[in-house]
This record gives structure tokens, sequence and C-alpha cells, in this order.
């Protein structure tokens, strides 16, 4: 599946495109197909994304798990620091990073 | 230390202003990103995996008690509570909000602070002696220098638009502990028939084609030093390689033109520029120099130390080094806690430290490019209670310049350039060596790790030196042995394939392992590895 993500602009925060807004938590991502670019230019137009991109993932009864590793790290925050993740409470969190 | 002057200060107020200006327009649509991009790098914010990040500049790694404190501010207001100190001698928050960003840099000017010349193709900020001022072996002060550099290249005309970034370190030692040679322009203040001047070294640097600066100039009287480096500046913004940036950066050039020819165009630049009247009045270097005069150390003050607490011992033995003035130390506080992120320090950390520097160090630190902090003018009566203040803070771990006291970028749990993790591989390592006696019995082992082929880890200067790279989609490490950013510089050399996160560990175990078997009395690591050769250790590694 291809899905969208980038940063808020004003906050810097990591977002995933949902399929009609955007989310901070890759597990609400949507299969976008071939559908991205046009979606990144308008939501980039209206700065409701900065430095969109698409990436590949793969679709999980979780939610969608993207193909590289850098994409996981930014969903779920730096591996070194549980309790800056968005799953401060879970121990094994970085699991699914790695 | 160097106080701003009004132009100074108006300097660094007009520029937030005008970056206020900025972020309001382009959070407006009003600019796009691509608009935008370089102005905020001009700023040191950059985007990262998971926020903006801001690299604020400490010059020369010099500040005071209130600076420090201000660092502390910052990451408790806005960021998460913590900044990472860099190789740079500067600090990284990782969790920039850009509507935050001026408010930021405004909080900064208070107290003589900026994030200017922290990116950008520019002269980047100078990077010094953290001993400077202190030191035994130093043949002059060179903060002045190194201050004097700051105000030269703070938005020269000419300079800010480089073919790539530029960055200058200044020593005035023998001993090099800025890394003076894997910089673009390393400078060593010498003595020549009693007059002050410089060795000029051009073209070193890491990243993916590291390279020794070869030595430009033996001798630059100081009067004609600012000149010298205008022109070495002027050939390289002539003839850099702006066309690649994989070749941009000044070791390209000099590789290319050798160092014969690139002399050449530089003593028929120097001979134009001289004529110019660039070099400072004696008084204007005068006024700078002032504000580094020695503080008031006390006359007679003890050089006794009571020994008796052997963890303090320890500590005494690891961490403090000779200052010139009898009965005062030099005190390195080590951020590399076993198991911690190597640089990371929290915002009551920084509090603390900042308290200490101005109770027991004429209200000064300094940030070392390994990623510690100095206190650089102690009372030897004073370093039990210190070392007592550090200890109750987390801060007194005494494996300064060993194994554990490793150098790691922020990889890819926080770097967009980074292929692979640091942080993680340092942890197990420092984890794997926590005996202190064993780290000790290893001696001076300085291990140095990046997350991708930039090389902000400085994995090329590393006695073992470890790159991060992709594989495959996969996390895998490159082992490096041999190298040195000290005034002995080398290159590592690599070992052979790599390892994943787990095998690395291991391999650098090996690797010190064949180090006692073979070591000679009195060798370091690197001393050992010279002697030996690089095959009994790949056997080691290898099999």
């Amino acid at each position: 599946m291809k899905i969208l993500t980038g940063n808020d602009l004003p906050t810097g925060d990591v977002i995933w495109w949902t399929g009609s807004g955007w989310s901070r938590h890759v597990e609400d991502a949507a299969d976008v197909g071939d559908q991205g670019d046009a979606i990144l230019q308008a939501e980039d137009g209206a700065r409701r994304v900065n430095g969109g991109y698409i990436i590949d993932a793969t679709a999980t009864p979780e939610g969608p798990r993207p193909a590289h590793i850098k994409d996981r790290i930014r969903a779920l925050g730096p591996t070194v620091r549980p309790d800056l993740t968005l799953k401060p409470s879970d121990p094994n969190a970085g699991n699914w990073v790695i | 230390m160097y106080k701003y002057d009004q132009y100074d200060q108006a300097i660094v107020d007009a520029r937030v202003d005008e970056f206020r200006d900025q972020v309001r327009r382009r959070l407006a649509g009003q600019i796009t990103e691509d608009q935008f991009k370089p102005l905020r790098l001009m700023n040191g914010l950059y985007l990262q995996l998971h926020a903006y990040m801001l690299r604020v500049a400490v010059p020369y790694g010099t500040l005071d008690g209130r600076q420090m404190r201000m660092l502390g501010h910052i990451a408790r207001k806005y960021d998460r509570g913590y900044g990472h100190f860099t190789t740079r001698q500067n600090i990284q928050y990782n969790w920039i909000k850009l509507e935050d960003a001026p408010d930021i840099l405004a909080d900064l000017a208070t107290v003589e602070m900026h994030a200017i010349q922290t990116s950008g193709n520019c002269i980047r900020n100078i990077s010094s002696d953290q001993f400077a001022g202190a030191a035994a072996d130093e043949i002059a002060d060179p903060r002045p220098w190194a201050e004097l550099l700051r105000q030269w290249s703070t938005f020269h005309p000419e300079f800010s638009y480089l073919p790539r970034k530029f960055k200058i370190a200044v020593i005035a030692a023998p001993e090099d502990r800025a890394a003076m040679r894997l910089h673009d322009i390393g400078i060593e203040l010498v003595e020549r028939d009693g007059v002050l001047g410089a060795r000029i070294f051009v073209g070193g640097g890491m990243g993916r084609t590291p390279m020794i600066a070869p030595e430009i100039k033996d001798f630059v009287s100081a009067d004609d030093l600012m000149s010298y480096l205008e022109a070495c500046l002027r050939v390289y913004n002539r003839y850099g390689r702006r066309d690649n940036i994989y070749k941009a950066r000044i070791k390209i050039l000099i590789h290319e033109l050798g160092a014969d020819e690139y002399r050449r165009q530089v003593e028929e630049e120097f001979a134009l520029v001289k004529a110019l009247g660039i070099d400072p009045p004696a008084a204007e270097l005068e006024r700078i120099t002032a504000f580094f005069a020695p503080p008031a150390f006390e006359a007679g003050a003890s050089d006794a130390i009571d020994r008796s607490d052997p963890d303090f011992a320890v500590w005494l033995d690891q961490n403090v080094k000779p200052h010139k003035q009898p009965g005062y130390a030099i005190v390195n506080i080590s951020l590399k806690p076993i198991g911690g992120i190597p640089g990371d320090a929290s915002a009551d950390q920084i509090d603390v430290m900042a308290d200490l520097a101005e109770r027991y160090s004429f209200d000064e630190l300094r940030v070392t490019h390994a990623q510690n902090i100095v206190l650089p003018h102690v009372r030897k009566v004073d370093l039990y209670t210190l070392w007592q203040r550090l200890s109750d803070a987390k801060l007194a771990d005494a494996n300064l310049d060993l194994i554990s006291d490793i150098i790691a970028c922020p990889g890819l749990d926080y770097c967009s350039l980074a292929n692979a993790r640091s942080i993680p591989v340092a942890q197990k390592i420092a984890t794997r060596f926590a005996d202190l006696g064993r780290q000790r019995e290893l001696g001076e082992l300085k291990l140095k790790i990046s997350g991708c082929i930039n090389a902000c880890g400085h994995h090329h200067a590393g006695h073992i030196g470890i790159l991060g790279v992709d594989k495959k989609g996969t996390e895998n490490y490159q082992l490096l042995l041999g190298g040195s950013g000290a005034e002995d510089a080398s290159l590592g050399k690599i070992t052979g394939p790599g390892f994943n996160e787990d095998g690395i560990v291991d391999a650098v175990e090996r690797v010190t392992d064949k180090y006692l078997q073979v070591r000679e009395e009195g060798e370091r690591f690197l001393d050992t590895y010279r002697r030996v050769g690089f095959d009994p250790f790949k056997e080691a590694i290898y099999g």
C-alpha cells in the first residue's frame, strides 16, 4: 500500500494522511493508491502539510507499517527515548520499529 | 569572556525581528517552503525526523552560567526537557515548534546568544580548544583569535554563500584537543623568534571524503592572519566546485589543485588582500583580548587534594586535568553515563552545571567536541565538594577518554540524513564495557560512531570508528580502526564486512581483547595498532 506522511507546518509534528485529513498516528493512515501526488499538491498548497512524501507500507491488523525503518521511527518516536514516543506506556513499542 | 557591544547586540536583535517576520509570512502562506527553507537554515532551524531541530551556536564552545541556564530554560519551556551537545561544540534541541522559534531566538538574544552560522554554506561557528585559557601547554589564549574570527565571519558579505559549509578551528597548544586538522581551515597559534603567528592547515574534513588538512603555511604573522585567511577563502569561493555538492568542500579543491598550487594562488591573493587593510588595528585586538584576561586566581591556592574517597580519586585521575595556575584544575564533566545518550543533558542537569560554574569556575563553562562539558578554572580545594554535587546530579562518570566516552551523532533516532541508529550502538558498547576497572585497564580509547557517511560522529577519527549504513533496508555497521583527531591525526581504515547491531559490539570486544594480548608497556590502543598494524586485528575480528 501507499501512504502519505509529512510534518505539520507550525509544530513540525509527524503526520499521516487519513483520507480526509491528517493524524499524528500512523495506524490512521489511508492507502492512497496512485493519488498521492495529487493529494500532496493540494495539501501542501493549503499549508496543511510540510515536506510531504509518499511511502510504501504493509497493511497489518494494527494498521499500516511503513516499509522503511526511518519512517517507522518517525511514526513511533526515537527508539532510545521510549518516554517520548507516542506509546510511552508500552515497553515493547520499540519492537515494532525494529 | 567576550561581552557584546552595541553592534553585536543590534545585529542579533535585528536578526530575531527579521526571522519573526519570516516565520509569520511562512505560516500565513506568503512564502513557500522552498523560499523559507534557506531562511530558517540561516537561523539554525532544520526539519528533522520528528520535529524542527534548532542548533544554537556556542562560539568556540565558551559560555557562562547565565547562558547555560538559558539553554536549560529553552529545553524546559520549548523542548522536552533536554538538549544535545554536539561535536561542533554547539547544542541542539530536537522537538522545536516553528511557531516558537522566534521567541526562542529572542530569549537567546537576551544572553548574547543566537543560532546564526549553525547551518548553510557559510563560515560556521568557530571551534577551539576547550581548555583555552587554562591549559598548561598553550602558548597563547586562542579565544581572542576565535572571537575575532567570529566577528570577521559574521555576515561576511563575500562568504555568506560559499560553495559549501566551512569550518574553522583555532588552537594554541601542541596537543590538539579540537581535531584541528579535520577542519576546512585549522589554525595553530605558534611563536617564532618571539613573534606570535600561526601555522595554517587547509582542506581537512570528514564526511564521505575524509582528508587530513595539509599545511599550507608554516608561519603567518598574527598581524597578517586575517588577510591570509581572507585570501584562503577567496580562492575557495572562486574555484570551489559549486557544480557538485559532493565535491564542493575546500578539501576537494585542494586535492584536485594540489596543495602547492593552492598555496601559490593564496599567496597571490594575499598580496592583494593585505593592501586592503582588513587586519584589525592593535587597539581592537587589545579590546577583544581584554575580555579574555585570566580570572582573579587566588594566589597561593593549595595544590593538596584529599584522595581518601576511592571513587573521588578515580574521578580525579580520569576527569581532572592540570591547570596552568598553581592550586587550580580543569574539570571535565562527562555526558556519557553508561547506557545513556552521548551528549544529552536534562534541563535540570544544565542548570546544575550553570550553578557549579558560577560557584566554582569563575562563571565559565566549555562545550567540547567530544560532547562533554568543562569547568575550566576550579580550585583544587573545591574539587571534592564539586564532585559530590556532580554525583548528586548524575554527572560524575569517571570515564573521560575511555571506551565508554563515546562520540555519537543523533543517528536515525533523530536525523533525517542518517541511515542507521548510532545511539543504541553506543549504549550497548558502553554497557558491555561498563566496568570502570576494565575500561581503565584498556586506557585511552576513543570510539566514535556516525549514523551515515556525513560523519557527524567523527568515525574516521576514532581509534575505533563505527559507521552505520543502510544495507538493503536494514541497519549495518562498518568497523574502522586507527583514526585520530589529535595532533597525531590519522584516518581510520575499514576492517571488512559490516555487522548487525549486536555483531558490532562483539567485534569491538574482539578488537579490545586483541589489544590487551599484544600491547606493550605504556601503549595506548592507538599506539599498539600503529605498531602491530591492521592484520592482527582483522584476523581477530573475522577469524
